[in-house]
């Protein structure tokens, strides 16, 4: 029975936590996505559903749910993540992020709030101290029954996969927005510090390791695809 | 492809930038808001439009509201709100009718009520 909590693998750790705003007119890739096109059946026929978009501020995804009636709510983690007061130690005297002061401050719902969550890419490029905290709340705020989508990349993406935000455009299709950094530090005031190309991937889990990491969860479905992301469908 | 304005219509009331406002702030014309405001702001039947030196933390009620700068707090909007590409809004949004610009950033829920047009 070996623990796999702290074996979340640190491939491509990353350094920096930048202020960061998607940019504008970059370029945008569109990706089938098979885990969307199933989770998209729950909310073309059912309504008034409660949805949380984790990823950058999306008009696209926004205009996509209002249009069919359901409730959206955006919350930029990654964003919110490089809040300059979240760097702290642990007993150990490592650098982490306080999750505690971050959880204060972001997904503060009520419980089993909402019907699906979109994680995206969130936890491949979350702070190593965030994602567990994260994932934990996050089965908080999903009613029994609800679902959340997230992908993983695989070994084989490299470290310098670019952390993109995503825009549903169709039932089963994505478009990829590469997600670059602002020099203006818009919602803390301050001058971001180290500045480099975007988010840099923080590891990469394996099957097991997604598999623990939702093991609240009532069940956990896997779909593969061809551009070297595991994409993950779990169901509270 | 009609650039956004930052800057306020003539005729429009104005809180300019070093303009600091703590309390309720009410009335019945337009108003472009480009100083600070904390508490609320009530301007039904009537459109606010937060600057891009804007910053606002209070909850508005209005019927139109066009963000360029800093809002928290959450807007309720009769008719439309607007979030151009500079804006950060932290708070729930309740409107009819919602565009938001690339680059605009949102905390918060959209919640579009639809009346039926008789």
């Amino acid at each position: 029975m070996s623990s796999v909590s702290q074996t979340f693998m640190k491939f491509f750790r990353g350094s920096s936590v930048p202020e960061t705003i998607p940019a504008q007119g970059s370029q945008k890739l569109t990706r089938r996505s098979s885990g969307l096109g199933e989770l998209a059946r729950s909310w073309e026929t059912a309504e008034g559903l409660c949805v949380l978009d984790l990823g950058s501020t999306s008009p696209t995804n926004i205009r996509h749910f209002t249009e069919r009636g359901h409730r959206i709510y955006s919350e930029d983690l990654l964003t919110a993540s490089t809040d300059p007061e979240l760097p702290t130690t642990d007993e150990q005297g490592n650098a982490v992020l306080d999750s505690r002061k971050f959880l204060a401050d972001n997904l503060v719902y009520p419980a089993a709030h909402f019907d699906v969550v979109l994680c995206w890419n969130l936890p491949d490029y979350l702070d190593e101290s965030l994602v567990k905290p994260v994932v934990g709340r996050l089965w908080s705020v999903l009613k029994p029954g609800g679902m959340l989508l997230a992908f993983f990349h695989t070994r084989d993406a490299g470290p310098d996969s670019p952390c993109h935000r995503f825009h549903i455009v169709g039932p089963d299709t994505l478009e990829m927005q590469k997600i670059e950094l602002r020099r203006d530090a818009r919602r803390s005031g301050t001058a971001p510090s180290t500045i480099a190309d975007g988010f840099q991937l923080q590891r990469v889990f394996n099957n097991r390791h997604i598999e623990n990491l939702f093991r609240d969860f009532a069940s956990i479905k896997f779909f593969l695809a061809r551009d070297n992301i595991r994409e993950v469908l779990v169901v509270r | 492809m009609s650039a956004p304005s930052s800057a306020p219509a003539s005729g429009l009331a104005q809180i300019g930038k070093s303009v600091f406002i703590k309390g309720e702030l009410s009335g019945s014309e337009d108003l472009y808001l480009d100083g600070q405001v904390e508490g609320s702001i009530a301007l039904k039947g009537n459109s606010l439009t937060v600057g891009p030196n804007g910053q606002v933390k209070a909850s508005v009620e209005a019927k139109g509201v066009v963000v360029q700068g800093k809002l928290e707090g959450n807007v309720q909007a009769s008719d439309r709100v607007e979030l151009r590409k500079s804006a950060v809004v932290t708070g729930d949004i309740s409107t009819q009718r919602i565009s938001i610009e690339e680059g605009a950033y949102l905390k918060g829920k959209v919640d579009i009520h639809r009346t039926d047009i008789k």
